[in-house]
């Protein structure tokens, strides 16, 4: 049973044509999926649907073998962390306060638990945020801000993370920072789905590639596989190159 | 963490229970023309008459009109996620009042008619309650314009009671306009526990909201994200905002400022979480009018001034303040 099965996903807004069509993937187990393609391919929607915030038009989304739509929203989001581009920069919260908020699909009770705060603990740990945990969050940069709301998807505990562009305004050491994060949370056994437009960082961290185009599925594979030059300039419209580096890295350009 | 929360809750909880429960205690026997304690004492006429049938209902009224304003003004700067959003900025008190003067002007009994002034009070606040779930849901208003559009709310409401101020003829007409100065007059006991029955409720219910409350503040997405129908939260938020405001409107007059007067008060006192302001904001609330009304009948004494004035003078240069400082 996969983790996660989507078949023959479609979508469209009123009034619009068709944003997501036929859609089919999977993927098993733990990974770190980059899904790539131009503005407006239907990326963030392909995201809003797998986390239930949208409806399908047709087709399913499983998770763990059952219909991500027809579960309880609490139930949903204890196996699908959503994490969208960024939440209002005034939240005038602390730090642990918004990692906290991951534990509200585990109960509604008036205050967190003991386990809640275990929770809280460990996603800390893991995003290296033990020294901004009693900070406000609108005092932080847009990196810790990110690794914060990253943190808050971890204390949810889902097995599944889906990020929106987590990186679009980062330094590179912060986006550098990000993507070990996501590999090492896929050794610790998440599924960890990222919209980007960053094609040569997921082509060197990602597992695999889902590359968008005009709503459609255009590739599949691994990144060397999936973003084969004439395939990413017939996407993007600009030349695309593979390099390997003389100590035998493999890296990808772009650009005319 | 949980246990600091806890205990701070339980702190707030205390004080603001205590301040409430302190300014009900004392502000009875404060203010007007002076009371003789000693016939209190031995319950004498006319002082422990004036206390039992004038002071403590009207005191108990403030009590729960303050607590439901600030309270409803607490829930909605929650559910806008904005700092401005109040009863009367979304124009929810004119349209109540528009409701009730409405009721006042065409029925026979006008003021005295209670159900009757209440539910047409309800039934404005809910118009424009729905006004805002349809703009703010359908169109995808966001808070500044739904704001915009309380202020037009606002003009309209009050232009339509003053023309129904107008034609209403000299008897409704000075019915209308004392109801429009807005007070907290002695009210019957029965009509006393008929709006705690109505209100109390919604209290509890809005303490038992108070952490979805606070991801609600983090947006749409997040909220839904985490597992929180953000439109059904909403949908009731406001529907209790209105039988909040509706209500209290209904019994009061207009009463201004103090939705956004006292949430933001506290705010600054014990921080942004409902947890702690929610119940900071409903017992302070309260305690506020309570103390707003022994200011109004004690600062010219024998001569009384409405409520709504003493909030006004005071929730006015906040309000400004607040604009200066944000």
């Amino acid at each position: 049973m996969s983790l996660l099965a989507i078949e023959n996903l479609s979508f469209s807004y009123p009034g619009r044509g068709a944003v997501l069509t036929g859609i089919t993937a999977s993927a098993a187990g733990p990974e770190v999926i980059a899904i790539a393609g131009p503005n407006g391919a239907g990326k963030s929607t392909l995201l809003d649907l797998l986390s239930g915030q949208r409806r399908p038009e047709s087709g399913t989304c499983r998770i763990q073998g059952r219909d991500a739509h027809v579960m309880g929203r609490e139930e949903l989001c204890r196996l699908v962390a959503h994490v969208p581009q960024m939440i209002p920069g005034d939240v005038p919260f602390t730090v642990e306060e918004v990692i906290l908020t991951g534990r509200i699909p585990h109960g509604r009770g008036l205050y967190e638990n003991d386990d809640d705060h275990a929770a809280m603990e460990l996603a800390i740990k893991r995003t290296r945020l033990n020294d901004f945990r009693g900070r406000r969050f609108s005092k932080l940069s847009g990196g810790e801000k990110q690794r914060v709301l990253v943190a808050a998807a971890l204390c949810q505990q889902a097995p599944i993370l889906l990020l929106d562009e987590p990186s679009a305004h980062l330094d590179p050491e912060n986006e550098a920072q990000l993507w070990d994060l996501f590999r090492a949370l896929r050794d610790c056994g998440h599924l960890i789905l990222v919209v980007t437009h960053h094609l040569a960082l997921a082509a060197q961290n990602a597992d695999r590639v889902w590359l968008l185009n005009l709503g459609q599925l255009a590739a599949d594979g691994p990144p060397c596989d999936a973003m084969r030059p004439a395939d990413l300039e017939r996407v993007f419209h600009v030349p695309f190159h593979w390099h390997r580096s003389a100590e035998g890295r493999v890296f990808l350009t772009y650009g005319r | 963490m949980a246990d600091n929360l806890r205990s701070r809750a339980r702190w707030v909880l205390f004080a603001s229970l205590l301040a409430a429960a302190v300014t009900a205690a004392v502000c009875p026997f404060l203010g007007g023309s002076g009371m003789d304690y000693g016939k209190l004492w031995r319950q004498e006429s006319p002082d422990w008459n004036i206390f039992v049938t004038l002071r403590m209902p009207r005191t108990l009224l403030a009590l729960l009109t303050g607590a439901a304003l600030s309270g409803s003004g607490a829930l909605f700067q929650a559910l806008l996620r904005d700092a401005l959003a109040t009863p009367s900025s979304l124009g929810v008190s004119a349209a109540a009042s528009l409701g009730a003067v409405t009721a006042i002007a065409f029925y026979p009994g006008g003021e005295t008619a209670f159900p009757l002034v209440w539910l047409s009070a309800l039934a404005g606040a809910a118009a424009v309650i729905g006004l805002v779930i349809a703009l703010g849901h359908l169109r995808r208003f966001s808070s500044f314009t739904l704001l915009l559009t309380g202020i037009a709310v606002n003009g309209i409401c009050t232009s339509l009671v003053l023309l129904l101020h107008s034609l209403a003829g000299i008897t409704k007409s000075f019915q209308i306009t004392h109801w429009l100065i807005g007070g907290v007059d002695a009210i019957e006991y029965s009509a006393l526990a008929l709006l705690a029955l109505v209100l109390i409720p919604v209290f509890i219910w809005m303490l038992r909201l108070s952490r979805v409350l606070n991801v609600i503040s983090y947006g749409e997405t997040w909220a839904a994200g985490r597992g929180v129908d953000f439109r059904k939260v909403t949908w009731q938020g406001f529907a209790a905002g209105a039988l909040l405001v509706g209500s209290t409107t209904a019994v009061t007059g207009p009463i201004a400022f103090v939705g956004l007067l006292v949430p933001h008060l506290l705010r600054r006192i014990v921080g942004p979480d409902y947890r702690l302001l929610m119940p900071a904001s409903l017992f302070g609330g309260g305690a506020f009018l309570v103390i707003c009304d022994t200011i109004s009948r004690s600062a010219f004494a024998p001569l009384e001034i409405p409520v709504g004035v003493t909030t006004a003078l005071l929730g006015g240069p906040f309000f400004v303040w607040l604009l200066w400082s944000r």
